[in-house]
């Protein structure tokens, strides 16, 4: 068992979850119970251990060359948040199978909190920073999952998004900061991070690297100005904000500052930037929640304020402070996990959170009311509970802080302050909830809730009481083992007692009860005053205005340059085109015409140049006549095919033919469908700009192609005419090179050919185009379609032409031809008889489904690779060898020649399935006529 | 013979340029298929001309034409074709939604 396992068996379980809840709703419920019982069951063996001082460190070898492995640590610290991830996890998954109702997926509510799950528990035990930061962005997308669990509501849609948004972007700048604090350290590594603390501090990018790392940290704990997602993301189901925001997602904030507290902190940037943000955190958020009428909405702003307290506690920086951070990580999990959970049975039993009906409920649930008071209780701070251990060392820690500077005493004065309104806003919960007159105008009669959805509750709150009356016993040897992780030495010597004597802190703990029953007293007065001078001024309402602009901004960049207009895009495409290139010939400096040594020209040359040259020309003179010109620009092609064949370039030019062929044929099919008349012509200014333009273009790239050419020139080709033969095989070098040397980037170009026919079959299906029944002079076609001499005559030369084709493709590896030319030439062979018999005879008598050929031929040749790592080669190693055929003599056989028999697959398929369908649509667009004439 | 060349590279490009620059669908797909004739040349010269000396194995050959450029200018023939059959479907498939062959839809121009 390792770590490893530990966090792949949560992953797995979410997997495995939402694939057993469909056997039954319950099922899934069971099965995230047991996986979290069985990764508690991984961890506990370890304990004995890291209570010894240990920490445990195991390595993956993962990208090694990039300096990356799987590392996983085992420490106090990440021991501690484990046990709380897993332990409140299981007792989340307890209380959301009665939460959730019948219309709730619970497959899909399960899965997603076992991922989210499974990512705290990454961060919780990550060596290596850049791992931590992958789980770290992980838990960002599950709590967007399951914030946004109820997706047909808005508010929840709007809160997980800005929940995404901002913890997505702190994350961001925690992926510099984290880059910047690898380099400044040496290694990712958290043990050698955690030791060069020194040199960390002194080094210049040390504030900005710091800035980057706390705002990942401040968005994720929901630190001020950054708090105002976690309010909105109360739009979640109870479970997912007793679960995200008690003990996990925002503990993630203040787990990094306890992760890396020995590294980053002890400096005045540290205390300055840590403490006044946890500060104003603690204040803000305690006030804010005084005044929220939703139950949920001031649990929100207590955990807000809650985690700005122990945000300061690590600010301060003391090791004595940081000890009293961790422990009150501790308590608040315990207390606000048992709360929102309380509030969940509120809610769910009474149909309301808001507190202004919820009245007097001890009289409906005595039994939950008696949790929830105890747990609130803790909230405030009331003796014999565990938050009152931990706001007491936070007090203390708070007045000996004081000392170190002038005005010293406003901290525990401030600090007193805020303590004054956490004991408001838990009286109010107590008071408003489950006293204070009658429930008004519930949707349901409150009653108590199921048996065990109150057990996870009664297990916390006993936990709350356990801490409070005897630390000693139960919490102090675990807080003594995290705090050792957290400080990465032995942790001060502390006293969890309940009673210390008369101290500063007991007073501001008095003060704080007692200024807090009279505020609770005073509050509607208050709260009258602010809303006549404040009004609101909501962060949600900043974070909207902001999103709306950066919208609205790119919007408008988008609208600048897509004006919706293809010429004008293209105009400004070529005429950017132009400047660059002409940019880049004035700047070099160096001359037009190079050194090489020229060919002569010759007079047959010359000629077919300038039948070209005259036949592209006129191409673009009649235009407008499109059959014309599709007759002209296929001259072009040919010639074009004819300039292979002079410069030594056999495959091209038969490449160039056969798709010539093709080419030609398509879009003599497609001409039918479009408009026959020709179109109006272009204003005289227009044609005359164009002109200009295209012969400024036609110009540079016949200038660059000049000076490319005169230039001599090194090549890497001497590798590829050296070793064709002797490695792969083959005489036709370039052959080899597409099968063989490159045989990666053919796979990728067959694959994106598959692609391109798919596509159009996709575009194609259920395209209803008008076809016209006679052409633009109004004569109908002609009636005899399938002229019977060219008819018999390709039905005689189908079988030669495929033997060709199956000659060129065998013989392609030696002499020019391969996958491609003799695809092609099938192609062509096969389109014929379409074309000479029309469609729906010869569809009667060929397979017309093309996408199994299609899908053979990216199979063999993707088995083809695979094939040589299974003999532990990379990936399309080629082998040969020799047989001795009958007949035919010695023979080569390269696993090569399997490759190109995908690529003749894929070709033939992909370009029959082009044209078949194409065809097929004139079937059906004359299929009266058709079959009535046909034969 | 690298003059006459560069000159059919320009009218080529010369040639896609004007075409792809006009408001109906079809020369517009004239267009391309040229300047994909421009880039195919074009890249094919990468490797400078050679006459004769095709790149197959053989004793008696004098030299070989570079077949790097041939290997990728054949693959690009290709896909260049694969990318004139969906543009020209494109164009049809217009032509059925939007009622014209207009390259923005528009039937007024």
């Amino acid at each position: 068992m390792n770590l490893l396992i530990l966090v792949l068996t949560i992953f797995a379980g979410a997997l495995f979850i939402a694939w057993v809840s469909r056997l039954g709703r319950l099922h899934a419920a069971w099965a995230a119970g047991g996986v979290t019982l069985l990764a508690l069951a991984q961890i506990a063996p370890r304990i004995p251990a890291i209570f010894a001082g240990d920490t445990l460190i195991e390595r993956w070898r993962w990208m090694p060359a990039s300096g990356l492995d799987l590392v996983f640590r085992l420490d106090g610290l990440g021991l501690l948040f484990s046990l709380l991830i897993l332990g409140i996890g299981l007792l989340v998954i307890v209380y959301a199978r009665y939460y959730l109702s019948a219309r709730d997926s619970m497959g899909r509510f399960y899965s997603y909190l076992l991922l989210f799950m499974g990512a705290m528990l990454g961060i919780a035990l990550s060596e290596n920073i850049i791992q931590l930061l992958v789980f770290w962005e992980l838990t960002s997308i599950a709590s967007f999952l399951l914030i946004s669990y109820w997706q047909h509501r808005a508010d929840a849609r709007q809160g997980a998004r800005m929940a995404l948004a901002i913890t997505g972007a702190g994350g961001l700048a925690m992926l510099g900061g984290f880059i910047m604090l690898g380099e400044i350290a040496g290694s990712y590594e958290l043990s050698v991070i955690l030791a060069s603390g020194d040199t960390i501090k002194a080094h210049p990018l040390y504030l900005p690297m710091l800035v980057l790392v706390l705002l990942g940290a401040f968005t994720k704990s929901a630190q001020f100005p950054f708090h105002f997602w976690l309010p909105n993301a109360m739009a979640a189901p109870t479970p997912v904000s007793a679960y995200l925001h008690s003990a996990t997602m925002v503990k993630a904030g203040v787990f990094l500052l306890a992760r890396l507290f020995p590294a980053l902190s002890g400096t005045p940037e540290w205390a300055w930037l840590v403490g006044s943000a946890g500060l104003l955190t603690f204040l803000v958020g305690a006030f804010i929640a005084l005044f929220q009428h939703d139950l949920k909405g001031l649990l929100a702003y207590s955990t807000i304020s809650h985690l700005g307290l122990i945000t300061l506690l690590f600010g301060i920086g003391t090791p004595l402070a940081a000890v009293a951070g961790v422990f009150h990580i501790i308590n608040h999990a315990i207390f606000k996990a048992s709360l929102f959970m309380a509030a969940g049975i509120i809610d769910h039993e009474s149909g309301s959170r808001d507190m202004r009906r919820l009245n007097g409920l001890w009289k409906y649930m005595p039994h939950t009311a008696l949790l929830a008071m105890v747990a609130a209780a803790s909230m405030a701070g009331v003796p014999l509970l565990n938050g009152f251990l931990s706001k007491e060392m936070f007090f203390a820690e708070a007045v000996s802080a004081g000392t170190h500077f002038q005005l010293g005493w406003l901290l525990p004065a401030v600090i007193t302050m805020g303590g004054i309104f956490a004991v408001a806003y838990s009286f109010r919960f107590i008071h408003d909830v489950f006293f204070n007159g009658e429930p008004v105008d519930l949707p349901k009669t409150p009653h108590e809730p199921p048996r065990w959805m109150k057990v996870p509750v009664e297990l916390l709150v006993a936990l709350c009481l356990l801490v409070g009356i005897l630390p000693a016993l139960t919490v102090e040897p675990m807080l003594r083992v995290a705090a050792t992780g957290v400080l990465q030495t032995t942790p001060p010597d502390f006293d969890l007692a309940i009673w210390h004597g008369v101290n500063p802190a007991l007073i501001m703990s008095v003060l704080a009860m007692i200024g807090g029953g009279v505020v609770y007293a005073f509050r509607r007065p208050i709260f009258a005053w602010l809303q006549e001078h404040c009004g609101r001024l909501q962060g949600k309402r900043i974070f909207d205005g902001l999103m709306g602009a950066l919208f609205a901004t790119s919007c408008g960049i988008t609208r600048l340059l897509d004006t919706g207009t293809l010429q004008r895009l293209m105009l400004s495409f070529f005429i950017a085109t132009l400047v660059l290139g002409v940019s880049g010939f004035l700047g070099s400096g160096s001359p037009l015409t190079g050194g090489r040594e020229l060919l002569p020209l010759d007079g047959i040359s010359l000629i077919a140049a300038i039948g070209l040259i005259l036949a592209a020309i006129g191409t673009v003179v009649v235009h407008r006549q499109r059959f014309v010109a599709l007759v002209l620009i296929g001259a072009v092609g040919l010639v074009v095919a004819l300039i292979f064949v002079k410069f030594s370039a056999p495959d091209l030019a038969l490449t160039q033919l056969s798709v010539e062929i093709v080419t030609i044929v398509l879009l003599l099919l497609a001409l039918y469908f479009l408009p026959q008349r020709p179109a109006r012509a272009s204003g005289q200014s227009r044609v005359l700009r164009d002109v200009a333009l295209a012969g400024l273009a036609g110009g540079g790239g016949a200038l660059l192609a000049w000076s490319v050419l005169t230039r001599p020139y090194e090549s890497i080709a001497e590798y590829f005419i050296a070793n064709a033969k002797p490695g792969g095989g083959g005489y036709n070098v370039v052959n080899v090179i597409l099968v063989d040397f490159r045989g990666y980037d053919t796979l990728g170009e067959i694959a994106v050919l598959a692609l391109a026919a798919l596509g159009i079959f996709a575009m194609l299906e259920r395209l209803h185009l008008p076809a016209p029944q006679a052409d633009s002079q109004g004569r109908p076609w002609n009636w005899d379609m399938h002229p019977a001499v060219m008819a018999s005559l390709t039905r005689l030369l189908l079988p030669l032409a495929l033997l060709v084709s199956f000659f060129i493709l065998l013989r392609g590896h030696n002499l020019p031809g391969g996958g491609f030319i003799a695809g092609l030439v099938t192609a062509v062979a096969l389109i014929m008889q379409y074309l000479a018999n029309g469609v729906t005879w010869t569809q009667s008598r060929l397979p017309g489904n093309m996408h199994p050929v299609i899908g053979f031929g990216l199979l063999i040749a993707t088995l083809t690779g695979l094939g040589s790592l299974l003999v532990g080669y990379p990936f399309l190693t080629s082998t040969f060898t020799y047989l001795d055929w009958p007949l035919v003599g010695e023979f080569e056989v390269a696993s090569a020649m399997a490759f190109d028999l995908g690529v003749f697959l894929v070709v033939v398929g992909a370009t029959l399935l082009i044209l078949i369908h194409l065809g097929l649509m004139h079937g059906a667009s004359h299929a009266p006529v058709d079959t009535e004439e046909s034969r | 013979m690298e003059a006459l060349v560069s000159l059919v590279i320009g009218v080529l490009t010369a040639c896609g340029v004007y075409l792809t620059l006009r408001a109906r669908t079809f020369p517009v797909v004239l267009g391309l298929t040229f300047l994909s004739y421009a880039v195919n040349l074009f890249l094919f010269t990468m490797g400078r001309l050679t006459i004769g000396q095709p790149p197959i194995i053989d004793k008696a050959a004098a030299g070989y034409a570079d077949p790097l450029p041939q290997a990728l200018v054949l693959t690009a023939i290709v896909i260049s074709f694969a990318m004139t059959a969906f543009v020209i479907m494109l164009a049809l498939k217009a032509r059925a939604e939007l009622g014209n062959d207009h390259v923005d839809g528009r039937d007024d121009a």
